[in-house]
């Protein structure tokens, strides 16, 4: 197992965010995190990195009990959050972006940065210019490239393809799947419930901060009703 | 060259180097708006340090070095719970810092009070360029390191920076604390070159002026303080310059709404500063860019 969540609580002053959730993840597979807005989905994935405190829980990563470890170490342990809306510097170039992503190692870094430049040539013809002038496809493309810098075991994406054109969708998800196939785990959060079950091992529905259904894609949407009401916020 | 032309050097050489102290906690988000509080650190340190008659009596080479390091161990001090605060409060808490430190030397009768301080040792202008010139490189080299490339990471998304492993309270201290200290240098040249201190010169006019060269210098390159405290510099001399030769006394006379004029405009037409890194990206981009990458030139 890569990860094993048990137990998570989050909590805003009042507000429980997430409550109780369990959750296991196995290396090598893709995990979908689905559900409505204001489920808790991005405090989960924030939980997990480590920039939320848990108010209870434990998370165990790769063999380690994490729950106490800063996000930093984290992130050099191998746990890597692309965060929702992409969240590229600006006023950096896409070069030092990719830098910055592999800002917690210590071994070189240029041959896989010439890797991302021949998987994406978009990115190489902007190497040196700022990285606000990138579409917002090639901003995602930056954003999970300097996220792979980093050498996660598991890469987590919020909402990756938030604001994407139908078409970029499809290329966002061939690349997830993509990466997958190399050998990387994934938990992915996504609203674009149609394309994160056709990519994922499996998946969980989240409603009001806990998991409600979880299983297989079949299962999921065999549950189609529970998985509509998640999403309406009824119940 | 003239006197005077010296006198408006050495003014910019200091500047640069209390402009450059700014900068470095400027460049990852944080403004300071209490250089004049550094700057009075380090005068009075490196003052109290050698001076003959009312200090230690030890030479400038080790009063400056002093000076700094005291600055500096304060500044990281200060800096814990200065950086709690954010934007508007962090400013009003460095400009609470600087009060202090006036207000603390202003009553201690054994730095001279309200008198200020003689200082012995003398830095000629020859001795300061060569120091600035110094602070200039060393903060372009920092810039260039991976620790520059955090702090400025750091200046556009803290939590972003925070999920790829930069400890964006400890670069920020150490922003912070650097600063400091070479404002304590400015502070501690500044002393050995006039041969005196005074806590009332070291006042928020300063504090305010220095931040000013770098917000409108740029705080994207460390070419930002060089420009800005140059303008700054020169711009109000030229026009009492033009004032006098042209005997339009209004020009002499008005020039500092002239020169309040030219801030706001510059602010509304360039809010990042004078110096970007597009502009830099222009002069010097098709020499950088070619041998970066052959198929990046389309």
């Amino acid at each position: 197992m890569l990860l094993e969540v048990a137990g998570l609580d989050v909590r805003y002053g009042r507000t429980r965010a997430v409550r109780g959730m369990d959750l296991t993840l196995d290396s090598g597979e893709i995990v979908t995190v689905l559900g409505a807005n204001g489920a808790g989905k991005t405090s989960l994935l924030k939980a997990l990195q480590g920039i939320v405190r848990l108010a209870a829980g434990r998370i165990r990563f790769d063999g380690a009990d994490v729950t106490g470890w800063s996000a930093p170490r984290r992130v050099r342990g191998g746990l890597t959050l692309v965060p929702e809306g992409r969240q590229i510097f600006v006023s950096l170039t896409v070069h030092e972006n990719l830098q910055m992503g592999a800002y917690s190692r210590s071994d070189p870094v240029d041959a896989e940065i010439e890797e991302i430049y021949d998987r994406f040539p978009n990115l190489a013809a902007r190497r040196d210019m700022s990285a606000s002038v990138l579409s917002g496809g090639e901003q995602q493309m930056l954003a999970i490239s300097r996220a792979l810098l980093s050498k996660p075991k598991l890469l987590m994406l919020d909402e990756p393809s938030l604001g994407l054109s139908p078409l970029l969708v499809i290329e966002l998800f061939d690349l997830i799947k993509a990466l997958n196939r190399d050998g990387l785990s994934i938990l992915l959060v996504e609203q674009n419930t149609h394309m994160a079950l056709q990519a994922a091992h499996r998946g969980y529905v989240l409603e009001l901060g806990a998991a409600v259904i979880s299983g297989t894609p079949e299962d999921l949407v065999n549950e189609e009703q529970k998985l509509e009401a998640a999403y309406l916020g009824g119940g | 060259m003239s006197g005077e032309l010296e006198g408006l050097l050495v003014i910019l050489c200091l500047n640069t180097i209390y402009a450059y102290g700014v900068f470095l906690p400027a460049a990852s988000g944080q403004l300071n708006l209490g250089a004049a509080g550094f700057i009075t650190l380090g005068a009075y340190c490196s003052a109290f340090v050698n001076s003959e008659l009312d200090g230690l009596g030890v030479s400038a080479w080790m009063s400056i070095p002093i000076a700094v390091l005291f600055t500096a161990a304060v500044s990281f001090l200060i800096a814990f719970p200065i950086l709690r605060t954010r934007g508007v409060y962090m400013v009003l808490a460095t400009f609470a810092f600087a009060e202090v430190v006036a207000g603390l030397i202003i009553n201690l009768e054994f730095l001279g009070a309200a008198q200020g301080m003689p200082v012995d040792a003398h830095m000629p202008f020859y001795g300061l360029a060569i120091v600035t010139l110094l602070v200039a490189l060393f903060c372009h080299y920092l810039m260039a390191t991976r620790c520059g490339l955090a702090m400025r990471a750091i200046h556009d998304d803290e939590s972003v920076a925070t999920l790829f492993g930069a400890n964006v309270r400890m670069i920020r201290v150490w922003a912070f604390a650097t600063g400091g200290a070479l404002m304590g240098l400015g502070g501690a040249l500044y002393g050995h070159h006039f041969n005196y201190v005074e806590a009332q010169n070291f006042n928020i006019l300063l504090s305010i002026y220095i931040l000013l060269y770098v917000l409108l210098g740029g705080t994207q390159t460390a070419w930002g303080p060089v420009v800005g405290a140059l303008f700054f510099t020169f711009v109000p001399e030229l026009f009492r310059y033009l004032g006098r030769e042209t005997g339009e006394k209004w020009l002499e006379d008005g020039r500092f709404v002239a020169f309040g004029l030219i801030i706001v405009i510059m602010m509304v037409i360039r809010p990042e500063g004078v110096v970007t890194r597009t502009l830099l990206e222009r002069i010097t981009g098709g020499r950088r860019r070619q041998p970066a990458s052959p198929a990046a030139a389309e």
